[in-house]
């Protein structure tokens, strides 16, 4: 009779010939066993190329120093959509949408100028009370003495309500915007609904039609605060709305940008200080660690798990040749795991020295434009929970999605003692 | 060695003598002035090391290049104004003992 097999995942990273591990496989962060992989890489091959992999063939690029290197060169390494993009997945040419994060320098430049206001300080101080009274109402309705999924009651609907005030959106068919914002990175093999780009595309075409019926309507009345009104206000992008795919390119990038980033991060912050116990009670001792606790969330969930360039000229990365044609994947979830840039990488420290130094966000000029508002919402909730529920039970371990770009938890069940 | 008045943005000031070699973003970041994040730890990739160059020193400390990668940088930071500079990008040398900077809004 066989014994049931267990699968070790560290004995299998270390165990496959290196030409033959492919990190690009989405069960490996859907298991949440990637860990060794990664770690083989960084130690013996950190320039990593596999070829023919289940994403084609691509360069990995896992130590913190090489993914600086890429985020700083974007002459060499480029984002544009038309060459594949930011995401390892080589859609065909008619799905390839451009938006400001798939540009290079000088466009890119030019349309996120345009957007970027809305999270400046000023903005972010206006906002923050509007966040805090939702924070509030969301943690007041939650259970107690009772299972329920912390993803669907507190993430999902948190970052829904941002999204509603960052594009003044109806409030009452924002659950529209979570579900589009899923069916833009859905992987088509994860066996949801979106198992074509076709089948994406028809599904987002609902968005497109919304937003442009939204843009006509604030382009007609004086310019306001919200991200439509500034894209149809501004020099820049005024006639964006005339160009379907890219108008359709931007709004995918900003909701899923302010979207399920921060979702994740709000899942996988609690879930890491369930998993730390130690650190959970530095934390109830000490609240004002909040403001350091939350960049170590972000880099502990690493909410992007890759992010993809088109190597346009042949370089040197890390002493391996690059070629200009190569697709080269920036592994963040890697690199913020390296030892050689982030002091005991393995652990998660709630007062570190340095806390921002991590990729989740990446750098260089694709740097995430709404950094600090993901902290802001962060710290928020972190303020509102301890002030409420001194603690918070996991239930049961979270489910993971199938994607190697969102580093995504679909469910987390949780229970708040009575 | 030189020394270097940090002002937060709240007007707190803080006199630091900064070793010549090290950058004024070091600086700050060695001897935990608030107001200069550095995310980056100095790759000119982040502009949360951002500073305005107080009027005295301006001619002597420059403006970046156009083009420069401090300069594509700066144009995402929020609140820049004709004398802002990244402070990872200025070498400290015995020229700007006395220089003194102010951190714009919104950098911890």
């Amino acid at each position: 009779m066989n014994a049931p097999v267990h699968f070790d995942p560290a004995l299998d990273a270390y165990s496959t010939p290196l030409d033959q591990i492919d990190v690009s496989n989405p069960r490996l962060f859907q298991d949440d066993v990637y860990y060794p992989y990664f770690e083989r890489l960084r130690r013996e091959d950190p320039v990593h190329y596999r070829k023919d992999g289940m994403y084609g063939s691509f360069w990995s690029v896992t130590k913190f120093k090489d993914i600086m290197t890429v985020e700083t060169h974007p002459e060499i390494y480029s984002s544009e959509a038309k060459l594949g993009g930011i995401s390892i997945t080589d859609r065909p040419m008619e799905f390839r949408r451009s938006s400001f994060i798939s540009m290079d320098p000088p466009r890119h430049d030019e349309q996120r100028k345009v957007v970027s206001p809305i999270v400046a300080p000023g903005n972010l101080n206006n906002m923050s009370s509007v966040i805090r009274e939702r924070v509030c109402k969301v943690l007041d309705g939650l259970p107690r003495g009772e299972t329920f999924d912390w993803v669907e009651r507190v993430s999902i609907e948190l970052t829904t309500l941002m999204l509603t005030t960052l594009f003044d959106f109806p409030i009452e068919e924002r659950s529209k915007l979570t579900y589009w914002s899923d069916c833009a990175t859905a992987d088509v093999n994860a066996g949801g609904v979106v198992d074509s780009e076709q089948k994406r595309l028809e599904i987002l075409g609902e968005a497109l039609r919304t937003f442009t019926g939204l843009w006509h309507e604030r382009a007609a009345r004086p310019a306001g605060f919200d991200l439509i009104s500034m894209l149809a206000h501004s020099e820049a992008t005024k006639n964006l709305v005339n160009d379907p795919a890219e108008f359709l390119g931007n709004l995918v990038l900003l909701i899923v940008g302010g979207n399920d980033t921060t979702r994740n991060s709000m899942t996988g912050g609690l879930w890491a200080l369930c998993k730390h116990p130690a650190e959970y009670q530095k934390l109830r001792d000490n609240p004002s660690l909040i403001p350091s606790m939350v960049p170590e969330i972000i880099r502990w969930q690493s909410p992007i798990v890759h992010m993809r360039r088109t190597a346009v000229a042949d370089t040197e990365l890390g002493g391996k040749q690059i070629k200009a044609g190569d697709k080269v994947v920036m592994w963040y979830i890697s690199g913020n795991r390296d030892e050689d840039s982030i002091d005991r990488p393995d652990a998660f420290i709630i007062d570190r020295a340095r806390p921002r130094h991590h990729l989740s966000f990446g750098f260089g000029v694709h740097r995430c434009v709404g950094n600090r508002l993901a902290e802001m919402q962060l710290i928020i909730l972190w303020e509102e929970i301890l002030k409420r529920f001194p603690r918070i039970e996991l239930v049961a371990e979270p489910r993971r999605i199938y994607s190697n770009f969102i580093h995504g938890i679909a469910e987390m069940k949780v229970c708040i003692p009575a | 060695m030189p020394k270097i008045t940090y002002i937060e943005h709240n007007g707190t000031a803080h006199e630091i003598q900064v070793p010549v070699g090290k950058t004024v973003m070091h600086g700050a970041v060695d001897n935990n002035v608030p107001g200069i994040d550095a995310d980056c730890g100095g790759e000119c990739a982040c502009a949360t090391c951002h500073v305005y160059i107080d009027a005295a020193w301006l001619d002597r400390i420059g403006l970046p290049t156009a083009g420069s990668n401090e300069a594509s940088m700066l144009s995402f930071a929020a609140v820049t104004q004709s004398d802002s500079r990244l402070s990872c990008q200025i070498d400290v040398t015995d020229a700007l003992d006395g220089l003194v900077v102010r951190m714009p809004e919104g950098q911890h």
